[in-house]
Order: structure tokens, then sequence, then C-alpha cells
């Protein structure tokens, strides 16, 4: 690993640490809960700045994705399967320690399944699902890909809520805790908040340096290629439409991922994580690091998820997103890391002129 | 099912078909003279419903209509100016976020207006449960209303588009903008133009169909996946063969409630959407490039 991302990696860790000592010495260890929640949305702006800056795909059902891991984790461990327990499969996959049994709402006991299976199960469905749609979705280009992945989002989000088993307009709550090793578990919960905060955090650095040292290697050179030109390098034998599935399957499951670990910190995910809104305000993200600055993202993520959960906003909070949106398109369309000031403020004088100069 | 009650669906179908086909037009106005998909296009019909609810309260209906088509083709105008006029050759995905961004302002203004209720015009001629019976169907003089709203509308596009100046030049800006803009058509203004117009058309069947659909300040991305459908189906373009996809997808639509949970209604015409690209990007009705430059 090159010395440069390394130190990278040195600051941003950092920074994680900065920040909680921040709040610990301003008494205001509360804001972890937030700053933990930002992390797993940043994983889902991760892999979707991937697959805008790298792969040049716009995707506006991203929240599908997490939302998919979500609702997946979230039905599988709350399910309660005590009744089947003669069937053959429930009593195999109990054997399997699969299935475990846990305290029920009512004080008896429930048979479900054990969150690091379900976690599996939940990035098999999201990766499978990625791929079933990515296949015909990645042959378009623009403006269909535009509306076929905003079509996604919004079928996921309809089935989600007109589906009773999955809550309907509730959606799932009473997600117990997801198990980590040392008696430490991703869930709410006052104590185990700085722990939290930094496996959170620590999981955003994993994904960082995956798909740092991804975007460096063959495959990342093939990508910058494909968006570059892609007939070029089509020619030049990248098998293009291979590369974007793959991205586009990649960013899905980190989007899953996300969905999964921060279904089991809120003990509840709802259909409102699925929405148009919430896609559109991952693209915007992406947009204001840079499309293709992983670090860019990072950043802009945490700021942006971390005021928006906070309430900064208040009732403008989705215009806020659509306002950043429109305005670092206009001035800076390779996120406001590299906004040219001189080139932008060029722009709108020259903008002046020409109206002025229309009779 | 008895032949009255699918009689019954084709109406509410048609209903709902003109806002799709209006919506699907006005994707089709924006996109032959720019190349841009304007996401914003079904917040123009909320914008045409709210506005004309609001100017009701203080003059009569008719005068509410215009002044809220005009009030939409103001903002429509300012949006292009303000936003899209200026910028040199944009990539396609620089546009989408663009107008992903305008259209989520716009909403969130209207919420900040507005509020969370729900509206509606009343009823032009008669009210909620007067009829017209047509061959043992009962009809909504309204349904008529936004039948007729959606004839003159195309009439009156075709009549622009083919015996105006400003309606040729834009045509010729669709075939080779490059070209027109070398003859002398003003390329730029036409855009704002084409703005103008198509914000028009949608605040008008806002207008008509409110009474009967209602409006709200966020049904504006519904529509839009919904227009966009129907230009899609009719072949991106083709503004003929909008309204009568439009009309399909109402039908389809509105005859999927009787077969389907109510909740998914709205991923019924996603489907189709995701259908047609899958198979037959060009529409239904032929070659988008051909029809782009003839059939209008």
């Amino acid at each position: 690993m090159p010395a440069s991302r390394l130190a990278r990696i040195g600051l941003f860790a950092a920074a994680v640490v900065a920040v909680q000592l921040a709040t610990q010495l301003a008494g205001k260890g509360f804001l972890l809960t937030q700053l933990t929640m930002s992390a797993y949305y940043t994983l889902v702006a991760l892999g979707l700045s991937l697959l805008m800056g790298y792969a040049g795909q716009i995707s506006l059902g991203h929240a599908a994705f997490f939302a998919i891991g979500g609702y997946a984790t979230g039905l599988l461990t709350t399910v309660d399967l005590a009744a089947r327990r003669g069937g053959g499969l429930v009593h195999a996959l109990e054997r399997a320690h699969v299935l475990v049994p846990r305290p029920d709402l009512y004080g008896g006991e429930a048979l479900s399944v054990h969150p690091w299976a379900a976690l599996a199960a939940a990035l098999a469905l999201a990766v499978a699902v990625a791929f079933a749609i990515g296949i015909p979705v990645l042959k378009l280009k623009g403006h269909y890909l535009a509306m076929a992945t905003l079509g996604f989002g919004t079928i996921v989000t309809s089935v989600l809520l007109g589906t009773e088993a999955l809550g309907a307009a509730d959606g799932i709550g009473g997600v117990p805790p997801f198990p980590l090793a040392g008696g430490l578990a991703v869930g709410g919960g006052r104590t185990a908040r700085i722990a939290n905060y930094y496996v959170a955090w620590g999981l955003v650095a994993l994904a960082l340096l995956l798909l740092a040292n991804l975007v460096e290697s063959r495959v990342g050179r093939a990508l910058r290629a494909i968006h570059g030109a892609e007939d070029a390098a089509r020619a030049m034998g990248v098998d293009a439409g291979r590369y974007k599935l793959r991205t586009f399957v990649l960013s899905a499951a980190l989007a899953a991922v996300g969905g999964v670990f921060l279904t089991h910190y809120d003990a509840s995910i709802g259909p409102g994580e699925a929405g148009i809104m919430k896609s559109v305000r991952y693209v915007a993200i992406v947009a204001v690091g840079g499309m293709g600055s992983l670090w860019g993202t990072v950043a802009t993520s945490a700021v942006l998820s971390f005021l928006s959960l906070r309430g900064t906003f208040g009732t403008l909070d989705d215009a806020v997103f659509g306002a950043v949106l429109v305005l670092v398109m206009l001035f800076s369309p390779e996120g406001i890391l590299r906004l040219d000031g001189r080139a932008a403020l060029a722009a709108i004088a020259g903008r002046l002129r020409r109206t002025e100069a229309r009779p | 099912m008895s032949t009255e009650l699918v009689l019954q669906y084709l109406v509410a179908g048609l209903t709902y078909g003109t806002i799709y086909a209006v919506v699907g037009v006005g994707f089709n106005i924006i996109y032959n003279a720019t190349g841009i998909i304007n996401f914003a296009q079904g917040e123009f019909v909320m914008l045409g419903g709210m506005t004309a609810v609001t100017l009701h309260g203080l003059v009569p209906l008719p005068l509410a209509i215009a002044g809220a088509v005009l009030v939409t083709m103001a903002v429509g105008a300012l949006i292009e100016v303000t936003f899209i006029r200026w910028l040199q050759r944009p990539s396609v995905l620089r546009m989408i976020i663009i107008t992903i961004g305008i259209s989520i302002m716009i909403r969130e203004a209207a919420l900040l207006l507005w509020g969370e209720s729900v509206r509606a015009l009343p009823y032009f001629t008669g009210n909620e449960v007067s009829s017209l019976s047509l061959g043992g169907v009962h009809v909504s003089p309204q349904v008529l209303w936004s039948l007729a709203a959606c004839l003159v509308i195309v009439a009156f596009l075709r009549v622009f588009f083919r015996h105006t100046a400003a309606g040729r030049q834009m045509r010729a800006c669709a075939a080779n903008r490059d070209a027109a803009a070398l003859c002398g058509v003003p390329t730029r203004n036409l855009v704002t133009l084409s703005f103008v117009l198509s914000a028009g058309i949608g605040a008008l069947a806002g207008c008509v169909v409110s009474p009967i659909t209602y409006t709200s300040y966020g049904i504006g991305a519904g529509l839009a996946i919904k227009g966009f459908t129907v230009a899609i189906l009719g072949g991106l373009g083709n503004s003929t063969a909008a309204v009568a996809a439009g009309f399909i997808v109402g039908v389809l639509e509105s005859l999927s409630v009787s077969l389907l949970p109510a909740a998914y209604k709205d991923a019924i015409s996603v489907t189709i959407l995701l259908a047609i690209l899958f198979v037959r990007p060009s529409g239904i009705f032929g070659s988008a490039e051909v029809a782009r430059l003839e059939a209008r």
C-alpha cells in the first residue's frame, strides 16, 4: 500500500478519534448516536460514489438496497419459528445454530435467525437483486438508466408499504442487537455508545480501504477507461458490461451492509428508508463530495448526514438537499472539494453579461 | 367482471390517462428542444392545480385556471433562465441531477406554501355525484372536461408546431440544433419557450383533473415517472403517440386495481416502464428517431 494512502487512513482514524474525544470533552456524548448512524449511511454513499464516479452510472434507487438489507435482517431476526420446531428444516437450522432462541415480548421464548446468519442472508438477497436488476438496467444509459433505477426504488417502496408481513407503513421494530466479539453488540443503549461509534466508523474505514485498493487496481483502471470513453475501452478489450455490473453489485452490497447494521443499531426500520428522497440524498452527498472521490464522499456524508439527523435543517431538510444538488451541479460538477472559485465566478459573470446583452 | 364494470374502469383509466398523456407530451416538448429529460415535469401539474385552488378563493373559476396556467408558465421560464440557459453543453448526468434538484425545491416550496393538505378545484359543471349516462356507463362530466382539455392541448400543439413560425423553428431545432442556429433560429429562446409551453400544458391538465384526482404538494415525482413511462411507451419525442400511450397506461393501471392490492397500483406503470426499457426502448409505436422528425 502506498504511503500516501496509509497517511490518509491514519488521518481518517485521527479525525474519528478526535471527534469522539471532542464530544466527550464537551459533555455531549449523545451526539455519538447520530454520528454512528451517519457512518452507516456513509457506506451507501461510498458504494454509490464508486458507481457514479468510476463506472459513470447513476442510480436513483440505492436506498432500496439499503432497505433490502435492513428489512431482510429485521424480518429474519424477529420472526418466531418456535411453533415450527417439529419441522426438519427448522430443526436442522437450530442444530447448526442458525436459529437461536431469544426471549420474546411476553417472557416466552422465540426462535429466530441468528443475526450473523441474517447478515449473510441479507447480503445474499441484496446481491441477487442487484444482479437481477443490474443485468437489464445497466444496458441502459443516461435518462433511461436514471428512470429505471428510480422505478426500481419506487417498486421496492410500494411493495414494502403494501406488504403486511413487512409491517406495511410501520416497518419492523424490536430488532435485537447484533452480537460482535467480547460481549459487544451493535445496538442502541447508552453504555456501548462509544464502542458502537468506533465499530461503525471502523466499518467505514474498512470499506474505504477496500474501495481505495480497488480503484488503484486493474479493475479501477478498467472502470476509469470505461468512464472516459466506453467505446474505446471496449475496443481495447475491456469487458465494460461486466465491470459495470460488478461495480453495481458491490455498491448494492455495501448499501445492504449499511442497512443491516443501522437496523440493528436502531432496533427498527421503516419503508421511508427505501424512498425516492432517500436515494436522491445519497446522490446529493456523492455529488457534493465529488463523484469518484471516496474521501470527499466520506467527508460530505459525515457532515450532511449528521446535520440532517440532528434536525439542523428543520422542515427545510429535503429542500436543503435539493438546493445543494442544484448548486453543486451548476457551479462545481466535480464536487465542492474541487471547486474552482474563479471559474465559478467567471461562469456567473458570463451569465450576467449574456443576459444583459439580450434585448 | 361484468362488461359495465370493465367500462367503468376504462373511464377511470382514461381520466388518469389524460394527465399522464399531458405530462408525457410535456417531456417530449422539452426533450425535442434540448435533449433534456426534465425531471421536474410532474411539479408543473402540481403547481397548476395548487395555484388554481388558491386563486379560486379570489376570482371566478375560469380566471383562476387561466391565472394558474400563467403563473406556472412563468415558473417554467424562470427555471430555464436561471438554471438551464447558461450551461454549455452539460452532460446528461449533470442535467438529470439538476432537474431532480429543481423538482425537490419546487415540491418543498409548495409544502411550505400550502402545507400537506390535499386540495381540489370544484367540479366545473355539476358536482361529485352528477353523472351522465353513456350507454349504461356513468361518466362524471369532469371526465369529459378532462378529455376535452387533452384534445384541445393536442390540437393546439399540432397547429403550433405546423403553422406558426416559432413552432416550425422548434421543429428545426429538434431536427438539428446547430443547423437551425446557423439559419438564424434563436435556439436559446426556443428552449425557454419549450419550458414555458410544457409548464403551461402541465398546469392546465393539473387544473382540469384536480376535482377528480385531487392535488397535493407531493404528487409530482409519481407523475414524472408515469409521464416518462408514457413518453417512452410512445417513443421519446413523439407526442401523438404519447397521448395514446397515456391512455394505455391509465387504463392498465385502473384495471390493475381490480386484480391487485391498491398499494401496488403505482408499481404497475413502473413495471411497464421497466419492461419497455428492457425490451424495446424505442417505444411501441416505432422508431423514435423517425418519429421525432416526421410524425409531429
